[in-house]
């Protein structure tokens, strides 16, 4: 009975998702406030039933009701009760509800904080919204029904993947569609002031915060899930270059310039059609990461179960909303007009510059994972496109932009003297080469691209310090305190961000550069050494779980005569579908982690094992958790409120007057 | 409408193309080469008679399929109850080519140990699973060391060959049969086989 309720509310919800999609519209363009009004109740009541469907659909995996197909296939009477809650969105089905529950609840979030906004605005905003939801309802009720019965009842179920079964997997989904959801937002706001051709420094006052909190989103889901890899594949490893993991960084990289871009916008005017365009293919690259993960047509290791019917309705989905936006913006986009003007040296143009070498580098990452498919499309044989292209790639397109990153912020808007530019960073960039070289050097470790990772990092600091100093002086002779809460949230937050790219780069060079891996046949008592650290082996005992047999080892760590750590890597079967899994024991340090993961036993009982030494890899986490808090502090920028009471206040007068 | 600003939607269309062409493309199935070509000669030891080989001539003159399985093997399970529910509505007779028994199983230390011994497991392995989920083969035959399964390309388990009444190979199915592949790729062939043959 629960999942023919759960069912039938999704209906409801496409319902009203169709009537959030038209209602709204025809109240924009007739000026009908009463059919305006409508898009906000519309689009509250969805959330409810998408969520109440949710609460059905997570029912039936706590209950373990094996006569739903989705729980029989993706949970098991003994899966803990965290995995049995996160099982319903380890597949097809219960991801794609997620993703629709997510757009929901972002349109709500919309409902909620767009009481300033004018009327018609937010009724387009609502009603692209809506036209997006009632395509995925769609597409989950058509094709991929969570709620399919399964009669006869299995006595148990195949339980969930056992790679998901892990606390990463826990955060890193939500948090990864709220990001890639999360722009649709920005989306809806820029079809929206393409209807209405109204796309102003407003416009892009309005898309800003909700770009930045969904790009925040996006940074934590993409990080947790490399943490994820990093752990839980067994060999250290943090980002693979998977076709869905890049189908998440391309709309990471897109949106990334977005924000950028629509800082100058606001500020300038200027880049208008280039923001809308950006708008547009951020999100566009998001369902296309949805049709890349689900349609089968490019082989990965997350890839869902596919089928073909689903493939071609993504598809037809993705082409109605990409073709439709884009064909918008080609009859639209040529009467913006440009906005203030700028000279050769200014912010406009290093942002500018950014922005290109970002979206090349977004659409350099798009070619390499369809290049496979390119290939097999035009009969010139089966291809993979691995990490030696994209690091190839890469290196070049983001040099640049870590240069430019830092010198951005030294100019002024609209027109700066080159050569005074120059002389405040010159002394900063030399000494940033230099300590690239001399670090290099002293780590013992001089290629090219340890020397061009550490300078860059240096120069991030390095920059970033002479920013932050040039910020307080500014105002000589105010008092410290004063001088420091002049300095407004956004400004830390873009310093923070840039900083946090700074110690990112710092971890990957370091490990790319400096790390050891030994795979050493240990038995009890026996040692190996690596990096100077002495690892012991002390045998292996049964630790079964729940729903899983182990083996763990203990194997003991020490540095000289210091203890270091007691290491508990485990070998495990998981039992419903046979599936051996390895669970790597990892000692976290600030400056390097120590791995261990556990292989095959051989025939004189001794074990195979891998240790790792990854000096500094915490830093990429570490810069990533910078960028986000920084993106949070860009959000919350006391500015958006204060203008959006202004702009309350202003829109009140205008409706009394 | 400038034509500067049709790019984009030009450039989408072009991918939304190749995307549409994907979807009918499997980005897994890797080309046999053994396609319409004699399958490699083979001689090897029946399951349940050990002492008897059988040999590829012995097919000869019938359409049949050619199943490699193992016990080890997760995705065998899965396609099994088809292979049950073929044999018993007689659609087509299928041979198992039983790969790799025990050096096969990860689970399974298999280095240092004799050829009979391994033969013995191997035996005793493959006959008890298909006691235990049924036994839809005409017959299977042992490739303890996995060489007849090099020979016919064979690069995981389980997969399926169409073998024609002159002993070519005419099709390859890779992974599982499902009840969809068998009715809407495999059974098509099967007919096409037999109606040319």
């Amino acid at each position: 009975m629960i999942p023919e309720l759960g069912h039938f509310a999704l209906v409801l919800a496409l319902v009203l998702a169709l009537v959030q999609a038209i209602v709204p519209m025809i109240g924009a363009s007739r000026n009908r406030l009463a059919l305006m009004a409508v898009g906000r109740p519309a689009a509250q009541g969805q959330f409810f039933f998408i969520l109440f469907s949710y609460a059905c659909l997570t029912w039936a995996f706590i209950q373990s009701d094996f006569s739903v197909q989705l729980a029989a296939a993706n949970s098991h009477s003994a899966t803990p009760l965290m995995y049995k809650i996160t099982g319903v969105w380890g597949n097809h089905e219960g991801s794609l509800l997620l993703w629709a529950m997510s757009l929901s609840l972002w349109t709500v979030a919309v409902t909620v904080f767009s009481r300033n906004l004018p009327d018609a605005f937010v009724a387009r905003v609502l009603g692209v919204l809506g036209w997006v939801s009632t395509g995925f309802l769609s597409f989950l009720l058509v094709t991929s029904n969570p709620f399919e019965r399964l009669l006869p009842a299995v006595p148990d179920g195949r339980d969930l993947n056992p790679l998901l079964q892990d606390p990463g997997m826990i955060i890193h989904p939500p948090l990864l569609y709220m990001g890639y959801v999360g722009f649709s937002v920005a989306f809806a706001f820029a079809i929206a002031a393409l209807l209405s051709g109204r796309l102003d420094a407003a416009w892009a006052r309005w898309s800003r915060p909700w770009t930045t909190v969904a790009w925040v989103f996006l940074t934590a889901g993409i990080a947790i899930g490399s943490g994820w890899a990093y752990y839980e594949l067994g060999w250290g490893g943090w980002w693979f270059w998977d076709p869905v993991e890049n189908a998440s960084f391309m709309p990471w990289l897109l949106g990334t310039a977005l924000m950028h871009s629509l800082a100058v916008t606001e500020k300038r005017g200027a880049f208008r059609s280039w923001t809308v365009l950006l708008a547009i293919s951020a999100f566009s690259l998001s369902l296309l990461g949805t049709f890349i993960v689900r349609s089968g047509v490019i082989t990965s290791v997350h890839a869902f179960a596919t089928d073909p019917k689903r493939g071609l309705f993504i598809l037809a989905l993705l082409v109605i909303v990409i073709g439709v936006s884009l064909l918008l913006y080609a009859w639209r986009a040529p009467k913006l007009g440009g906005g203030g003007s700028f000279s050769l040296v200014s912010r406009e143009t290093s942002l500018l510059g950014n922005n290109v070498l970002l979206s090349v580098a977004s659409a350099s990452v798009l070619l390499g994972t369809m290049y496979p498919l390119f290939l097999d499309a035009l009969g010139m044989g089966k291809i993979s496109v691995g990490p030696p292209y994209f690091e190839s790639v890469f290196i070049p397109l983001m040099t640049p932009v870590v240069v430019l990153m830092m010198f951005g912020p030294f100019l002024r808007w609209k027109d700066d003297d080159l050569a005074k530019a120059v002389r405040k960073v010159a002394p900063a960039f030399v000494a940033s080469v230099l300590i690239g070289l001399g670090t290099a050097y002293a780590v013992d470790h001089v290629s090219w691209r340890t020397v061009l990772g550490l300078s860059l990092a240096a120069w991030v600091v390095l920059a970033s310090i002479l920013l932050l100093v040039g910020r307080i002086t500014e105002r000589a002779g105010a008092a410290m305190g004063a001088r420091l809460r002049s300095i407004t949230a956004a400004w830390w937050g873009m310093w923070l961000a840039h900083l946090g790219v700074g110690v990112f780069i710092i971890g990957v060079t370091l490990v790319g550069s400096l790390e050891a891996h030994v795979d050493v046949k240990m038995q009890n008592g026996q040692h190996a050494e690596l990096a100077g650290y002495t690892f012991t082996f002390r045998g292996v005992r049964d630790a079964d779980g729940p729903n899983y047999d182990a083996a763990r080892a203990t194997i003991d760590v020490t540095r000289g005569e210091r203890a270091i750590a007691t290491l508990t890597p485990e070998k495990r079967l998981y039992l419903a579908q046979g599936m051996p899994m390895t669970e790597a024991s990892i000692d976290i340090g600030p400056f390097r982690d120590v791995y261990v993961s556990l292989g095959e036993q051989i025939e004189d009982g001794s074990w195979i094992v891998s240790i790792y030494y990854k000096p500094f890899i915490s830093w990429i986490w570490l810069g990533c958790i910078m960028m986000g808090l920084g993106g949070v502090f860009a959000a919350a920028d006391r500015r958006y409120r204060r203008l959006a009471a202004r702009e309350a206040t202003v829109a009140a007068n205008q409706r009394v007057a | 409408m400038k034509a500067k600003f049709l790019v984009p939607l030009l450039l989408f269309f072009a991918l939304a193309g190749f995307l549409a062409f994907g979807l009918t493309l499997n980005p897994r199935e890797v080309p046999s080469p053994l396609i319409d070509k004699p399958a490699p000669a083979f001689s090897l030891a029946r399951l349940d008679d050990p002492a008897r080989p059988f040999a590829l001539e012995e097919m000869k003159g019938q359409v049949w399929l050619l199943n490699v399985w193992a016990s080890w093997c997760v995705a065998c399970r899965q396609e099994h109850p088809v292979l049950v529910r073929m044999a018993q509505q007689k659609l087509v007779p299928v041979v198992g080519l039983n790969y790799k028994e025990v050096r096969g199983d990860g689970a399974i230390n298999a280095r240092g140990m004799a050829l009979e011994a391994e033969t013995a497991l191997a035996i005793e392995r493959a006959q008890r699973w298909l006691d235990d989920h049924g036994d839809p083969y005409v017959l299977s035959v042992l490739d303890i060391d996995g060489r007849v399964g090099i020979d016919f390309g064979v690069y995981g388990v389980p997969e399926t060959f169409l073998i024609d009444g002159e002993g070519r190979i005419r099709y390859k199915h890779i992974g599982p049969i499902t009840p969809e592949s068998l009715q809407q790729v495999i059974m098509p062939k099967i007919e096409e086989v037999r109606r040319a043959g």
